[in-house]
This record gives structure tokens, sequence and C-alpha cells, in this order.
């Protein structure tokens, strides 16, 4: 009813659920299930928002950006009465008609001509990473491969200087941690913010960035005129923002899954054309990203329940991957799934715009893998990393053998 | 209801059904045409719907938009006059017996 967000409208189920609570990510599937069998649309009596979390629903919110907005965050903060904690994206947190400008400039330096021109040094890259860790043997599948691959090609990709790089995991966790409400993660996060909002401020100058890297050609088209100068920079700072932390929590889910199904890992290792759609099917698993917010625009109706204008809706992206209205096994990890559809990088005019360097990345990784490695054994406990939106292990140790 | 007809690289052909309103790539997907690979779900992000559009054909699609075109530059196998996305092509009852053929690879 109430904008002020008080109470729910009639007939949506409550839910004292805390989505963003330590417990629910220790494990997020039963609690998931119990969201989608409430109803199409639940209230959060802590946090005072809806959620979807059927497929459906997810997939109608993401697809209709003037009545569920984006300008006024993607978070639970209101834009409207908060004032944001960094300045607004211009493209993640920015609405029709003003976001198609900046999407198309981020869409054509990350297209799929650009990716083929990539496509070989990140093959590169990743085998000679495979090499290195067959030699080693025992290793941390986190630190050692899900961050150190995406740290060696994605920073030179968009062309950073070589110092100062450390910081730029905690500034993506800083980033994700900020969308979810102000609890602990977010406000310890913010707290520690200052030294790396620094870094990544400067990195997005012009005059710090390579040439021919995702970085310099942003600032190109602000010579030709698609964008201001004064954008440049927001936009190189998305691709920080959103770059890399996403694509080392996704490698990490793929190596988690192939770790724990063993037969498909022995389905991979037949096949290693099947490297994309297995890392395609542990983003539908496992949604490295399992969140995001969107604000209404007006008074409308979602499968019955009406939602009053200026309230938060909460999309579990992770909950619509595992619908079994839509997906068939759902809880089943399958490198031979037909994926198209999966929300886990959205969908509409905000689905992902760096879906093919995660692609391109998750492929090169598993594909070395399953060129080189005949058996991957989790050695130790898998530990896991908290974030209010993103999923993935803080450390998982393993012993590999040459194939 | 349009009948859609795929020609497979290894000249098998197969006849769909479609619904009008539905896109040529969402026919595919849905009756296991697996060369149309649309890993992006027809958010005209990927590349991977690539088709060849049959010649006798082509005039009779909507024209592509300019970001399309752009994609276009990037598909896997080789780039043709008639190539187009399928996602983009949406089926109206006009399009009854629109034949495309399928490239060898989308990525
Ligand atoms: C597995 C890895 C990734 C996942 C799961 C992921 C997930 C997502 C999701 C769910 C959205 C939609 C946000 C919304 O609807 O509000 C999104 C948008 C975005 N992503 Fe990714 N992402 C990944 C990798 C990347 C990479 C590698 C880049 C950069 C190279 C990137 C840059 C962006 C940007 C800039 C947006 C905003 C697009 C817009 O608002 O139009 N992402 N991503
Ligand atoms: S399905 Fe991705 S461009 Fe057509």
């Amino acid at each position: 009813m109430s904008a002020s967000g008080f109470t729910p409208s009639a007939g949506v189920p409550h839910m004292d659920i805390d989505p963003f609570s330590i417990e629910f990510f220790e494990d997020p599937h039963p609690a998931h299930e119990v969201l989608r069998e409430a109803g199409p649309v639940v209230w959060f009596d802590k946090w005072k928002v809806y959620g979807v979390a059927r497929h459906a629903e997810v997939h109608a919110v993401l697809n209709d950006p003037l009545t569920f907005c984006s300008s006024r965050g993607v978070g639970l903060s209101d834009f409207a009465k908060e004032k944001a904690w960094r300045p607004q994206s211009i493209i993640l947190e920015a609405d029709p008609p003003e976001h198609a400008r900046t999407r198309a400039v981020l869409s054509r330096v990350l297209s799929p001509t650009v990716m083929k021109q990539l496509r070989g040094s990140f093959v590169a890259a990743a085998e000679s990473r495979v090499e290195a860790l067959l030699a080693k043997g025992s290793f941390d599948a986190i630190a050692d491969l899900a961050e150190a691959y995406p740290l060696s090609v994605f920073p030179d990709a968009l062309g950073l200087k070589p110092e100062g790089r450390e910081n730029l995991l905690p500034y993506a966790s800083l980033v994700f941690n900020s969308f979810g409400p102000p609890n602990r993660l977010r406000q310890d996060a913010i707290e520690r913010s200052a030294p790396h909002q620094a870094y990544v401020a400067e990195q997005c100058q012009r005059e710090n960035l390579a040439p021919g890297g995702f970085g310099a050609c942003i600032h190109a088209r602000a010579d030709a005129g698609d964008i201001t100068a004064a954008e440049a920079p927001l936009l190189v700072r998305s691709l920080l923002s959103a770059g890399l932390d996403t694509t080392v929590n996704g490698i990490g889910a793929a190596v988690y899954c192939l770790a724990r199904f063993p037969d498909q890992w022995a389905r991979l290792r037949s096949d290693p054309t099947l490297a994309r759609n297995a890392f395609e099917e542990a983003v539908r698993f496992e949604s490295p990203v399992q969140t995001f917010f969107r604000t209404t625009t007006r008074d409308v109706e979602i499968s019955g329940s009406r939602i009053g204008e200026g309230e938060k809706i909460l999309m579990f992206l992770a909950a619509a991957n595992r619908d079994p209205r839509r997906w068939d096994r759902p809880d089943e990890y399958d490198v031979t799934r037909k994926t198209s559809g999966h929300v886990g990088y959205g969908s509409g005019i905000h689905m992902c715009v760096g879906q093919l360097v995660a692609r391109l990345e998750g492929e090169a990784v598993l594909s070395a893998l399953a060129k080189r490695v005949s058996t991957i054994e989790i050695t130790g406990p898998a530990t896991r990393r908290f974030n209010n939106t993103l999923r993935g292990l803080e450390s998982l140790p393993v012993s590999i053998k040459a194939a | 209801m349009p009948t859609i007809i795929f020609n497979r690289p290894d000249n098998r052909s197969e006849r769909v059904d479609a619904s009008a309103g539905d896109s040529v790539m969402q026919v595919a997907t849905t009756h296991g045409v697996d060369e149309i690979v649309a890993e992006c779900g027809g958010n005209a992000m990927c590349a991977t719907c690539h088709v060849y559009v049959d010649e006798r054909w082509i005039a009779r699609l909507a024209p592509m938009s300019e970001e399309e075109d752009e994609l276009l530059h990037g598909v896997a196998a080789e780039r043709l006059p008639n190539s187009r996305l399928s996602c983009q092509i949406k089926i109206t009852p006009e399009l009854d017996g629109l034949v495309v053929r399928l490239p060898d690879r989308q990525i």
C-alpha cells in the first residue's frame, strides 16, 4: 500500500526471513524454495521491501524498466530519499532513454568482434595457469585459480597500471556489499573504503589507461561525441566495479561444481567443447550475482498483487535460476543443459554488458582444465565468503593430476 | 500457424510450426534446433543466434537495426549479405514458409 513501505498490500505473504543474514548466505537454497512457494510476490518484514523469487516474475520485472526503475538505486537504498554512497552509475543506475546512450558505448567496447581479438591471449593465459597449477599439484582453487586467472587477464585488457591492483577486489566487494541493507557487511565495507575509492577514481582517468584497452576505448567514445568527457571515467568505473569479482565468483563456482560432481567432470573431459556451456550452467546453478533491487515508478500489479509507487522490489536471480516451474531437475548441475533463458546475467536492457568477457574467461579456464587435468579432488573444507550480493567461496583446497 | 524451415549445415532440413509474435530464435530453441545457441536469451548481445536467410525471403524481413548490424560483424561463421540474428526476426503470418540456413558454428 504505502510508499513509505510499512505494510504490504493485502494478500502478500509476510516473510520473517532476512535474505541478507549470514545464516541465509550459509545455505540460501531452502530459503529460496520457501520464498518461491509462498507466492509470486512476498514481503520482507525486516527490511520492508517486496520480493520476487519465481522465474516468470523476476523475468517480468527485469523486462519492464519503466515501471521497475534502476535510477533510484539497484540496492535497498532509495536514491530518491537517501544520498548514494558514491556518484550514481550512469549505466547500471540509469533508466531509458538515458541508459541507451551509455549502454551503446559499453556494448561496443565489449562486443563479439572485440572478443575475437582477445580470445587468443585469454586462452593462452588460462593454459599457462593450468600448467603452473599442475606443477604445484595442491593449491587453493579460489586464490590460485578463480582470482589469479581473471587478475592475469582483465586488468591488462582494461589497460590498468601494474601498481595498486590489490585494490580491485576490495573495491568490487565494497560495491556489491553496498547494494545490501545497512547491516554489518555494508557498514564495514563502507568504513574501510576510502583508499580503494581513491585508487579507482584515479585509474578511471584517461592518462592512467593504456592505449588499446577497454578504458582507452571508452575515452575514445568521448572524442567521437557519444558521451561527454566527464562521463567516460564513470563508465570505466563500471568495468572496475563489475568486471572482476563477478568472474572470480563465476570461475570459483564452476570449479567447485566440477570438483563436487565427478560425473559432470567426466562428461566435460570426454568433450572439452562443452567448456563454455559448463561455465554457463555454473552461472545458472550458483548465480554469482544473487540479487538486485528495482523501485516502482507507479502503482502496479504483479501476478495479482498490487504494489504502490516508490516501493523497493528484491529480485532473487538465484531462486529464479532454480525455479522448478522453469527448469527440469533445477538442483542438478548438468554441463549439457540448455541454459538459454537463465537470469544469472539479468535480462532486458540492463542484462550484463560484460557477459561475453565472462564467458570467454570461463570457457578458457574450463577448457584448459578439461584438456590437461584428469582428476580434481577437494582436500580440505570449502569455506564461504559472505557478501550482500555475491555468492562464492573464500577458499577451496584441491589437488589435481595431469591427464 | 506459420511454418519455418531450418536447413542444417549437413543439409538435413527441419520444418517447425511457429507462433506469430515469437522470434525465429525462440522457435529454434524450443524445437531442438541446437545450431542456435542464443546465449543472451534474445537480448541482442551475443551474436550466437546467427542464420542465413534464404535469398527469396531476405527482402521481406523488417530491416535490421544498427546494433544488429554491428553484432553481425562479430559472428563466428562467415558473415554473408543474407546474415541475420534470428532473435531479431519476429514471426508474422506473412513469414509462413520462411527458409533459413544454419551456420556450422556460433562461437
Ligand atoms: C559471471 C560473471 C558476471 C555475472 C554473473 C554478472 C551479472 C550481472 C547482472 C545480473 C547484471 C544486471 C544488473 C541489473 O539488471 O541491474 C549485470 C550488469 C552489468 N555487468 Fe555483469 N556480470 C558478470 C560479469 C561482468 C563483467 C566481466 C563485466 C565487465 C567487463 C560486467 C559489467 C557489467 C555492467 C557494466 C553492468 C551494467 C549493465 C547495464 O546496466 O546496462 N559484468 N551483470
Ligand atoms: S540470442 Fe543473443 S544476439 Fe540473438
